[in-house]
């Protein structure tokens, strides 16, 4: 027994998520991305979305297939254009969708201080370029820094490899990518995973996002997308 | 005679020094890691969470959750580690890496480094981890042809491109060329079948020689 939920259904993870809200969505392309939590979202019909993701959705699966049912009104990323960004380019060029691009370490930081409780910092990232018009700067020991505040989700959805029933997750080589700062970062953070596990199953030495992260976890079959597209 | 693109990216590989810990940028650069004797020492880290980075994932060996930063299926070397995207940008913003190796529309001679944006109005931005790459390495090796495809000079007296950051690059490694850059100008280092002369009638730019 754990506070966090280990639910039997997909439909039962998304559950709740409102209108409007902030949405972390973990991956790095394919890896990591948790394209049944997001097939659910979609099923669960919330809109409005403001979604924060590495990139803006490849093909039509995942990510893109949540922007291609019109759910997403803004994006928040560091890398939107790719050769199968079409979804994404198409709504981005006809307007009828908000993007803003923040350099990957930055995206990784902001988020990573919503996590830890930090109000802002300063980063060297984008300094001296148009990234940081707009934003406060400082002169640090004689290096120019660019103030950045914290992102954080209403929601996180992210993909792990197994989780215990306390979860306590794990991940699997490059997927890990945005999962365990996201983790942090939302208020209600859910993860689908391919397997989870009895408590005391998962070696506590190699645990990289603690349960007290996590809030609903589901059980669902890897399944996976390689860069020769979605199939 | 200029080099061809594999024998720049050979002569960059054996300008590394053994041991270093080197992100190789998407395209280009990623050659490099050809040219890299095993022997060397060296490390290769990709943002999206991993260092001792192997070649690329053929048959069998690609995993869809195992990828290099232009999510192309790569594999694992023994000594490989995994961590999250704040520690991997945490290794480039904190200076724990040695050399990043970029791609670039244009170095100013002053090093200030333009590779994510062409200004074009109806452009999508798109920036990844330019900007943190390049102020974050200890050097920033750019790759890149001297001349632009309608033989513009890429080495410009400063970015007309939006800038990744000021003052980054320390060496640019070009077809005919290789020069340093920094708040000093542009020095020609090594020349590939073209005299220093030549090239200050192509640059727009005084050019020193070390």
């Amino acid at each position: 027994m754990s506070r966090t939920e280990i639910l039997d259904s997909v439909d039962e993870a998304v559950a709740g998520i409102e209108d409007g809200s902030t949405v972390l969505v973990g991956g790095f392309g394919f890896a990591g991305m948790p394209f049944d939590l997001i097939d659910g979202l979609i099923r669960q019909g919330a809109t409005d979305l403001t979604v924060v993701s590495n990139n803006a959705g490849n093909g039509e699966v995942g990510l893109a297939a949540l922007l291609k049912a019109g759910r997403v009104r803004k994006v928040v990323c560091s890398f939107p254009r790719q050769s199968d960004s079409y979804v994404f380019d198409e709504l981005y060029r006809s307007g009828r969708i908000e993007l803003e691009v923040v350099p990957q370490g930055n995206l990784a930081e902001r988020l990573r201080a919503a996590g830890a409780g930090v109000g802002a910092f300063f980063t060297p990232t984008g300094a001296g370029t148009m990234l940081a018009e707009g934003k406060e700067t400082r002169s640090i020991d004689g290096r120019d820094y660019v103030l950045e505040y914290p992102i954080k989700g209403d929601v996180a959805l992210i993909g792990a490899h197994h989780a215990d029933e306390m979860g306590n997750l794990v991940y699997r080589k490059t997927a890990r990518n945005f999962g365990p700062v996201m983790a942090t970062a939302a208020a209600t953070t859910i993860v689908q995973v391919a397997e989870v596990v009895a408590i005391g199953s998962l070696d506590p030495e190699v645990v990289v996002t603690p349960g007290i992260f996590v809030d609903r976890v589901v059980a669902v079959p890897a399944r996976r997308y390689t860069v020769e597209g979605a199939r | 005679m200029p080099l061809t693109p594999h024998e720049l990216a050979a002569v960059v590989a054996r300008d590394i020094p053994p041991f270093s810990y080197v992100n190789l940028g998407i395209g280009q650069p990623t050659k490099v890691a050809e040219h890299l004797r095993p022997e060397s020492g060296i490390v290769l880290h990709t943002e999206n969470g991993m260092l001792n980075m192997g070649p690329a994932a053929v048959g069998d060996e690609v995993d869809p959750d195992l990828t290099n930063a232009g999510k192309v299926p790569v594999t694992e070397l023994p000594g490989a580690s995994y961590f999250h995207h704040a520690d991997s940008f945490m290794m480039m913003r904190g200076g724990h890496l040695d050399v990043c190796v970029l791609g670039a529309f244009q170095v100013s001679a002053v090093g200030d480094l333009a590779n994510w944006h062409t200004g074009a109005p109806d452009a999508i931005p798109a920036v990844g981890g330019a900007m943190d790459l390049a102020i974050g390495a200890k050097q920033v090796f750019v790759l890149m042809t001297l001349l632009d495809k309608q033989g513009r000079p890429k080495l410009v007296p400063a970015c007309t491109y939006p800038v990744t950051a000021l003052g980054c690059v320390s060496r640019v490694y070009t077809d005919h060329a290789v020069f340093d850059v920094g708040p000093g100008g542009a020095v020609v280092r090594e020349t590939f079948g073209v005299s220093v002369d030549e090239l200050r009638g192509w640059l727009d730019m005084p050019l020193t020689q070390p």
